[in-house]
């Protein structure tokens, strides 16, 4: 069984949208970053990004994600940001009761979005 | 093979294509993102034959109701037809009459419409003879009412509201085309509890919407919040208070943000005095209706109080500029 599967598909991932967004929309670091004016759109946003940390299935490559951040970048978006989407994904996870080891999974699926969505070259395995 | 039958024109689809493939491998443009069924950017709508419910997996149960299917997922084993999701009809209907509700809004009422379908709470452009076109809810009930109707708020040096306000007559005919919108009632889960919200002509769509909900047996509790700025911008009070008293789920708070203080009536901003009468919004479906920065400002705090993104409906009554451009 897939990872997105483990952790209940689709019916999962609509339930987590909620519990995790509504964590960010609370969150000072990061609000400012997901105040799309059109909830709508930013519903689907975070429905595309939880399937994908949830290792659903998605057609999003490392260029996509580049592409879709670089403005974002532009205006100052940093690793403190993205340590922030992650604390609070992990929160919201932990409410809904995922397995520890399961968390550990999903956390190292959006890691390996991090140079992507900060528009840089991996880094060197040697950094922490 | 099945084929596809898309805007009048037939294609052929191959065996386990899906309809945007097919679609693109002949040269028509459908937009599209994800291409895995989570951005709903292809939606297409069908109008005949049956395609697989995968191709529905997500889609908003308003738009579900409405024939809208995934193009990027639907891939058929049967003849289909369809078409663009956002291509609109045109309509012809006659005025049947232009009443007014209070100083500034008109009740107006179409009738021999042609065939034309919709869920209350849904809108639909208007076209006036010069051309210019403008979106109105639909505040009536296919089911109880012989009408179409609407209420159009009078903008000074508006153009089409100063046409419905002080020329349009009953016996002239009109031209529309629609409908759009996905803020409409789905029956199903009928014990859950509805907020309603608007301000202005934006009790229009609500008021369907109510009526629509009640007519299908909903029997959870139903609180409908309408604001104005002063006690003569509300209306339809009366024929509230008699739903109100016919129906015991049902719970009408008339707000206005400048006093006096009258009986019946709070006073105060409308989202602030929703929260405090509802302070709890989980499980709660929601609609809210009329001017855009309320709007947009109550789908942020409905979510934080509880709703669920997903039950929260939305319908903000933008100017013309900045509306979705009308195909002509
Ligand atoms: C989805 C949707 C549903 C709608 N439903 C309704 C409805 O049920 N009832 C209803 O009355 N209207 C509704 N509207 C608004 C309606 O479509 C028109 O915008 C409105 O009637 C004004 O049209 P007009 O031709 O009279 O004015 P216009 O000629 O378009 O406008 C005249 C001037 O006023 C400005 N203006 C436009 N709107 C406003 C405003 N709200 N406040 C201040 N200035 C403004 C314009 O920019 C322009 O300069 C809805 C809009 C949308 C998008």
């Amino acid at each position: 069984m897939s990872l997105f599967e483990e952790l209940g598909g689709e019916a999962a991932v609509d339930a987590a949208v909620d519990v995790f967004y509504r964590h960010v929309l609370a969150d000072e670091r990061i609000a400012h970053w997901f105040e799309d004016v059109d909830m709508e759109r930013q519903a689907s946003k975070q429905k595309a990004f939880m399937t994908m940390a949830f290792g659903g299935p998605h057609h999003y490559t490392g260029l996509d994600m580049r592409k879709g951040h670089t403005h974002l970048v532009a205006r100052g978006l940093n690793d403190l940001h993205f340590d922030a989407v992650v604390e609070n994904l992990v929160t919201s996870l932990n409410e809904l009761e995922v397995a520890p080891d399961k968390v550990a999974q999903v956390v190292a699926l959006v890691e390996t979005l991090r140079d992507d969505v900060l528009s840089r070259t991996p880094a060197p395995a040697t950094e922490a | 093979m099945p084929r596809l039958n898309f805007e009048g024109r037939d294609y052929a689809l191959e065996t386990g294509e899906s309809v945007l493939e097919c679609l693109e491998r002949h040269g028509v443009a459908l937009t599209s993102s994800c291409r895995s069924g989570v951005c709903h950017s292809c939606l297409i709508r069908v109008l005949e034959g049956a395609p697989p419910p995968a191709a529905q997996k997500g889609v908003k149960e308003t738009l579900r109701a409405q024939g809208y299917y995934l193009a990027c997922c639907c891939r058929p084993d049967a003849d289909l037809k369809a078409e663009r999701g956002a291509a609109q009809q045109r309509y012809r209907a006659i005025i049947e009459s232009v009443h007014p509700l209070n100083a500034t809004v008109a009740r107006l009422r179409l009738t021999e419409t042609n065939g034309f379908t919709y869920f209350p709470g849904q809108f639909l452009n208007l076209v006036h003879a010069s051309g210019q076109v403008r979106s109105y809810s639909i505040a009536s009930v296919p089911r109880e009412d012989a009408w179409l109707e609407l209420h159009v708020g009078l903008l000074p040096g508006g153009c089409i509201s100063t046409w419905v306000h002080h020329e349009a007559a009953a016996g002239e005919s009109v031209e529309f085309l629609g409908p759009q919108g996905n803020c409409f009632y789905v029956p199903g889960r009928s014990e859950q509890p509805l907020l309603l919200l608007g301000t202005g002509t934006g009790l229009a769509p609500l008021y369907g919407i109510l009526r629509d909900a009640l007519g299908q047996g909903h029997t959870g509790p139903i609180h409908l919040f309408h604001g104005s700025v002063r006690r003569d911008g509300l209306y339809l009070v009366e024929a509230l208070r008699a739903l109100e008293a016919e129906w015991p789920q049902f719970h009408y708070h008339p707000c206005v943000l400048e006093g006096p203080a009258e009986e019946d009536i709070a006073v105060g901003a409308i989202d602030q005095l929703a929260l405090e009468r509802v302070p709890s919004l989980k499980g709660f479906r929601v609609f809210l209706c009329g001017h855009p920065d309320l709007v947009r400002q109550m789908q942020r705090k409905t979510f934080l109080a509880g709703a669920s993104l997903s039950d929260i409906y939305a319908d903000a009554f933008l100017p013309a500029a900045a509306a979705a451009s009308t195909p002509s």
